[in-house]
């Protein structure tokens, strides 16, 4: 390497791809890595990686939470930043693992360092790494769905927002109530059917009013709820991952889009 | 009050079927809310306040005890009495004695949610003595035979023309003939009928919204003014509130008052803020003869020093409820008891048992609004999971759902085997799902899919399959 004209050290960033990302819609994780790489870091995928254990934290079942949360700080120790393209995972590692350990102050203290280093897709892109535009083309008019645990537990509001600006073709249109919940919370929305119904029921008209073709968010289990609602109800409105849109993915077919 | 938590499915169903409520609670989730926004918003402390109030509230509670005899020491030194209730039913009793000493035959009730946790009105019923609740929401549902939905706001679920007819079935007799159609008519037609009821009262019943250490006093807030009624016209004034009612100082209610109305209403302060130190002195042009407070504690103390605490914080504003999505798909009966919306999921099965309300807790998706309008910073999601935690502990969380837990929890842990199964689920909802691209009914998801299609993955595998894929390729 030449002196005086090397580029600024790669980072080194794990990421945390979700269990829905794996299972249910894997461009939204490759969309993260080419985010992240485009945005100067090198991505690994750590392979012992499941789920983050949320399940079993909103069902009470602490003993499988922690079993669960120390395979996830064995598999993600090591690396300067963990990033996952949701804000109800981010928040689940960085908010609530420690509290998991005040009995046991050596995983307590693994815990923190993990939690220290885990962002949220959009507030790493955007606070972390100063990114404010992205090279990619989207045509016609968006909403966006604030993401519960990500607006309230870690703050992702305008992070999104400002990257979507840089969109080429693309306008934003705001829901009246993008911060109201759509009724997924995980179990929830198959523990309680019918009050997550009327909940992503309200969501979806409140989408439909904006007269957006496309449905934009951080978090795959809201999308899926609303798509689903969405495509019940017979709108004709897209729903995607803001990274898809972001990474230049968005030609791809939405989510609950059959082959055309 | 009989509590129907248990039911709280059917509860539900009921709830969304009802158009009448549906109606009502969608005015209330956009009202409160934007009421709310804008007095913070005029309020650039509003978020150092909270701070505040919430240490007010901590402090309080970890003195609980001394705070309260301080309350008692200063009651007492006025000429008032205090009465100590462990118990709901102690609570009854105590009231109903009182009531019988000075041959109470009515008794006029400012709203107390306490003394709808006490079931007290069907208390003094059964013996013969008849408390009207003059509240206007309070006197509308009493008049129903309906408990409160909201805490603040008890008649919310009801529609305007299902109280002009509940007016016109129970004023007929008193001479009121005509169906009324207009609010303020409805207003005035409450304020006549309840002020003959006033001035015949022999008891005059309140709940505090503060009882204030330093000086003695209770604190009432109220917009109808109804509470200073009830509390300067009868001979007797009964003052009832739980333990946590209590704070040090005047100081303190200043900053409490200031997130209370704000949270509640939206209102800078609310239009009465009524002040009761002691039974009539001498020179006084009105008030009671008698002055007593009774203090309950039904199961609050337990929590003292557990992990629980902080739901002794709650100032009662009703702000929780009003911001819940829950709540406001399906309004207050739903939960069955008292106290709805969060506080109610975090309050119900401390004072009436998991067992019971175990439903409440678990019937949220910890979207955590009600958090983060707390005005006492209640952290009201970590207190469900709590509960949640403890019923699973004690293997009340249904059996299906534990089975479901345990059999995705061996999985999760072992990375290879789940590796595997994802791998195998997602080829599979690929392949059928390929041409729609969407599941309209899923085999064990009915509860998704009765309501929203089920999205299918896209061919290609996982993305822990494509990145292995991907990697070797880059190797190669």
């Amino acid at each position: 390497m030449l002196a005086g004209v090397s580029s600024p050290p790669r980072r080194r960033v794990a990421l945390f791809v979700t269990c829905l990302v794996d299972l249910f819609r894997p461009s939204v994780g490759f969309a993260a890595v080419k985010l992240l790489e485009d945005a100067g870091c090198t991505v690994e995928v750590p392979t012992l990686q499941v789920c983050c254990g949320q399940p079993a934290y909103n069902s009470g079942d602490r003993a499988s939470t922690k079993a669960i949360a120390a395979q996830v700080i064995e598999a993600f120790e090591g690396y300067a930043f963990v990033v996952a393209p949701s804000g109800s995972c981010a928040g689940m590692l960085s908010h609530h693992y420690p509290g998991l350990f005040d009995d046991d102050p050596a995983m307590k203290a693994r815990a923190e360092t993990l939690a220290g280093r885990t962002h949220e897709l959009m507030a790493f892109l955007v606070d972390v790494l100063g990114v404010t535009r992205v090279a990619a083309r989207y045509d016609g008019a968006v909403t966006f769905h604030d993401s519960c645990s990500g607006l309230r537990e870690l703050g992702v509001k305008q992070q999104p927002r400002t990257l979507l600006g840089s969109v080429e073709g693309l306008t934003l249109r705001e829901m009246t109530t993008p911060e109201v919940c759509c009724g997924f919370g995980g179990t929830f929305c198959v523990k309680y059917p019918e009050i997550s119904n009327a909940m992503v029921g309200e969501k979806t008209a409140d989408i439909a009013a904006t007269g957006a073709a496309t449905l934009l968010a951080g978090d795959l289990g809201c999308l899926m709820n609303m798509a689903g609602k969405l495509q019940r109800e017979g709108h004709a409105v897209k729903a995607r991952h803001v990274a898809e849109v972001l990474a230049g993915m968005g030609g791809q077919a939405a989510i609950g889009e059959g082959e055309a | 009050m009989q509590s129907t938590a248990h039911d709280f499915k059917h509860n539900v169903d009921e709830a969304l079927a009802n158009p009448n409520l549906q109606d009502s609670l969608g005015k209330l989730k956009v009202g409160f809310s934007e009421r709310r926004r804008q007095a913070v918003e005029r309020l650039p402390e509003f978020e150092a306040l909270r701070d505040r109030a919430r240490d007010i509230k901590d402090h309080t509670l970890e003195n609980l005890d001394f705070y309260l005899e301080e309350f008692e020491r200063k009651v007492l030194a006025l000429g008032g009495h205090v009465h100590w209730a462990p118990t709901a039913e102690d609570a009854r009793r105590i009231i109903a004695d009182l009531c019988k000493s000075v041959g109470a035959r009515t008794i006029a009730k400012s709203k107390s949610m306490v003394s709808e946790e006490i079931g007290l009105n069907d208390h003094l019923e059964a013996l013969g003595i008849a408390p009207i609740e003059t509240d206007l929401g309070e006197y509308i549902i009493q008049l129903r035979h309906e408990p409160p939905s909201h805490i603040i706001a008890p008649a919310v679920h009801l529609t305007k023309d299902q109280v002009a007819d509940t007016f016109l079935e129970h004023h007929r007799a008193l001479g009121f003939t005509k169906r009324l159609t207009e609010r303020n008519d409805l207003v005035a037609e409450a304020r006549h009928v309840l002020r003959q009821k006033f001035l015949d009262a022999d008891v005059g019943l309140t709940g505090a919204n503060f009882l204030v250490a330093e000086t003695g006093s209770s604190m009432l807030v109220t917009n109808e003014g109804n509470a200073d009624l009830s509390n300067t016209l009868p001979k007797m004034h009964i003052v009832l509130a739980s333990i946590e009612k209590v704070i040090p100082t005047l100081e303190d209610a200043a900053v409490l008052l200031r997130v209370l109305a704000r949270s509640a209403t939206g209102q800078e302060s609310s239009t009465y803020t009524t002040l009761n130190t002691g039974a009539k002195r001498a020179g006084d042009l009105d008030g009671p003869s008698d002055y007593h407070v009774v203090i309950l504690d039904n199961g609050r103390s337990s929590v003292l020093g557990t992990k629980m605490q902080d739901m002794l914080r709650c100032i009662r504003c009703g702000a929780c409820m009003n911001h819940c999505p829950v709540y406001g798909a399906i309004g207050g009966h739903a939960y069955g008891w008292v106290y709805p919306g969060p506080i109610g999921a975090v309050l119900t099965p401390q004072l009436i048992g998991v067992e019971e309300a175990g439903n409440l807790p678990n019937a949220s998706t910890f979207c955590g609004r009600c958090e983060s309008v707390c005005p006492v910073r209640i952290p009201l999601p970590a207190l469900m999971r709590h509960w949640r935690e403890r019923e699973f502990e004690r293997h009340l969380t249904p059996r299906a759902v534990r089975h479901g837990l345990a059999l995705w929890s061996f999985v999760a842990r072992r990375p290879l085997l789940y590796r595997r199964l994802t791998g195998l689920a997602n080829r599979l909802l690929a392949l059928f799902g390929r041409a729609a691209g969407r599941y309209r009914s899923l085999p064990l998801a009915s509860g998704w899919t009765r309501f929203r299609d089920f999205p299918a993955p896209p061919p290609g595998g996982t993305f822990h399959a494509q990145w292995a894929r991907r990697a070797g390729r880059t190797r190669r």
